[in-house]
């Protein structure tokens, strides 16, 4: 496939942006929780699921998303949210949970909800993925040719909802597109002892519709694969399960000793971050030369750290607010 | 503004005109669930609407509740309006995620970017030998939750009203039809399952409640078929010289309180009949609003008379003493007359 330079630059800039930010919400997560980790202290509490690694995954789609192309992600979302262009102010303020936030701060970083782009993402596995149904049910209502994608992780394709899923969009022939995260792990328990097949990819053959595998965590490879289902999906032909094998860089959530991975399996994936892999093949193929790569570098350090700071320099919300928008009027009361 | 009729029709076939009018005058509405097409729904919510809107306005289901009641929180999300049928509400316990953590938190979460308006529409109540998994309310269990509406008409002009407010909605509503009050063939029939319903689209508020019988000796809050039995009750008590007065709640969510409050003041005594189960439902909570916003005008303590904390049982003696009766509703408002 001949990519577009322009494509290979702009997924290349997109990793970086999603790199650096979550390297600064890990910073800033551990600042004022250590020595003694408490996971309710500082400037985020909570949990937090970082994607660092998973790059590749988010950003091999989003030069072949159109204006109004519905997301749904996971409990780990950020990739996938930059991904698509998501407001990363609003995002970051989210997840400091001021009142400028994409939710006023009712979310936290596992609910972010945006209109435009079209994103949502959820804390509870698989509970995403009929969403993106019902949208490719709304898109073809309406006539347009916007296609629906949900992201999940390989640990939620063994919940009833992907399966019931994929049986919805095969059945009525919707623009979907199925994309599973395989990160190898579902916190602790990989995925040998979880999955009765290798791929996930396979189970697409039990409801009709294509199952394609990338099995290597190259943004160019996602770019192609997710290129062709998302086009097939725009052009009616139906829902597609594409399965990339990537690689959780951290721990599940940060705090997570990642006990559980061998350090021969932590150093070879270490070994593979794509972030170093990708910029070598952009240098190398002479698309991006150095001082390109420190621009793009410095250019989306400087985006990063205005979001955080503008999250940090917003305000809180008031208390009381927190009885607003359970309904579309205000009716809670104490 | 509505036109007196003399038209009357069972409350499912409100509903499923409600539910047309809608569909007529707002192209974004549209049905899904398990034999909501073609059988029509198994309670007749849907009767007529596929011949008339087709396959793609009214679609029938695989058995997948999760799946497709996710999919109106989707298509909800994306500028449709679905009502979708869960088609016992026993059969929560396979999509609750959907339901709750999902369509109910979404618009908060969002900071109210998001909106999702979905009716879900299920079958509730007993009383006709279904057994446990068949035959339950819910209604406090739903309510208990933020985020949702929560309807239960107990006749057909306010089926119908309630229908096309919920449509209407910006919100999540659920929308609970009792068994016994849709005018079923083959359920046990009831006078008061057919009315009067004018032909036009019109609304009852959500969260109003309704005087259905005036009184000054004591209020019965209820909802859904024990309104119906609140009411053969209160004949039997005017005959002994009580006049109770009869509130049909409408809705849980919101509760209107102060409906309830000022039928309280009026009366000084408070019963309230629940079909759903005894404790941490809707009884307390009628109860400790009056409590709180009338407590000075309470001649006796409340009592309420509800199914106990029990599965629902199958056997005809059993589900019959389990479930509010007339009988039960007389003899307890007797009994909170004599007490103070």
């Amino acid at each position: 496939m001949d990519i577009p330079r322009e494509h290979l630059v702009d997924m290349y800039q997109t990793m970086v942006k999603i790199r650096r930010f979550e390297e600064r919400i890990r910073e800033i997560y551990f600042a004022d929780k250590l020595p003694a980790f408490d996971i309710a202290a500082g400037l985020i509490p909570g949990e937090m699921h970082l994607a660092a690694g998973q790059e590749p995954v988010a950003v091999g789609m989003s030069p072949h998303l159109k204006e109004g192309d519905a997301i749904t992600a996971t409990h780990r979302p950020h990739h996938v949210a930059i991904a698509q262009g998501i407001d990363l102010k609003r995002m970051a303020a989210e997840i400091f949970g001021r009142d400028t936030g994409l939710g006023h701060g009712k979310g936290g970083h596992m609910h972010l909800f945006s209109v435009e782009p079209n994103f949502g993402c959820s804390g509870i596995i698989g509970e995403g993925i009929p969403v993106a149904v019902g949208a490719a049910m709304a898109f073809r209502h309406h006539g347009s040719d916007n296609v629906a994608l949900s992201f999940f992780g390989e640990g939620a394709a063994n919940q009833g909802s992907f399966h019931e899923s994929l049986n919805l969009a095969a059945l009525w022939n919707l623009p979907v597109v199925f994309v599973c995260e395989d990160n190898a792990y579902a916190i602790s328990v990989p995925k040998t002892a979880s999955t009765a097949i290798a791929d996930n990819s396979d189970r697409a053959a039990a409801y009709g519709i294509p199952g394609v595998l990338v099995g290597n965590n190259d943004p160019v490879a996602v770019y192609e694969v997710m290129g062709e289902a998302i086009a097939r999906a725009r052009r009616g032909e139906g829902p597609s399960l594409v399965e990339i094998k990537t690689d959780r860089l951290w721990g599940h959530f940060e705090g997570d000793a990642d006990a559980y991975r061998s350090d021969e399996f932590k150093t070879e994936m270490l070994e593979r971050d794509p972030m170093v892999g990708y910029a070598k093949r952009l240098s190398d193929e002479g698309i991006l030369n150095e001082s390109d790569i420190a621009a793009i570098q410095q250019a989306m350090y400087d985006e990063v750290e205005e979001a955080i700071q503008y999250a940090q320099d917003s305000p809180y919300p008031e208390p009381e607010s927190a009885l607003d928008h359970v309904f579309a009027e205000r009716t809670v009361t104490l | 503004m509505t036109t007196k009729t003399e038209r009357k029709l069972t409350t499912q076939k409100a509903i499923a005109e409600g539910v047309a009018l809608e569909m007529r005058s707002d192209d974004s509405v549209f049905v899904m669930g398990e034999d909501v097409g073609t059988y029509g729904g198994i309670f007749g919510a849907t009767e007529g609407l596929l011949d008339e809107f087709g396959e793609k306005r009214v679609i029938d289901t695989p058995i997948s509740e999760t799946g497709f009641i996710g999919a109106a929180v989707g298509a909800a999300i994306n500028g449709m309006r679905p009502i979708v049928e869960l088609m016992f509400v026993d059969f929560f316990g396979v999509c609750m995620d959907q339901i709750y953590n999902n369509m109910a938190k979404i618009h908060y979460f969002s900071g109210g970017n998001v909106k999702v308006p979905v009716v879900l529409t299920t079958a509730v109540g007993g009383g006709y030998g279904d057994a446990g998994q068949h035959s339950q309310t819910l209604w406090g269990t739903f309510a208990h939750m933020p985020g949702m509406k929560v309807v239960v008409p107990s006749n057909p002009y306010d089926a119908k009203g309630l229908m096309i407010a919920a449509i209407r909605e910006d919100n999540p509503v659920v929308y609970m039809f009792h068994k016994g009050v849709l005018g079923l063939g083959w359920m046990t029939p009831n006078p008061r399952a057919t009315g009067e319903v004018p032909e036009e689209p019109y609304e009852v508020p959500i969260g109003k409640a309704n005087v259905v019988r005036e009184g000054t000796d004591l209020t019965i809050a209820t909802i859904g078929l024990s309104v119906h039995k609140a009411l053969d009750a209160a004949e039997q008590l005017e005959e002994k010289g009580i006049s109770a007065e009869v509130l049909d709640l409408r809705s849980l969510v919101p509760l209107d309180r102060e409906g309830i409050v000022a039928s309280v003041e009026k009366t000084h005594r408070l019963m309230v009949v629940d079909e759903d189960y005894h404790s941490f439902g809707m009884s307390g909570e009628v109860i400790t609003t009056a409590i709180e916003g009338a407590f000075d005008y309470l001649d006796a303590p409340p009592v309420r008379v509800t199914t106990p904390d029990i599965p629902i049982p199958y056997s005809r003696p059993l589900e019959e003493w389990a479930l509010p009766s007339i009988e039960r509703i007389v003899k307890a408002s007797s009994n909170l007359l004599v007490a103070g």
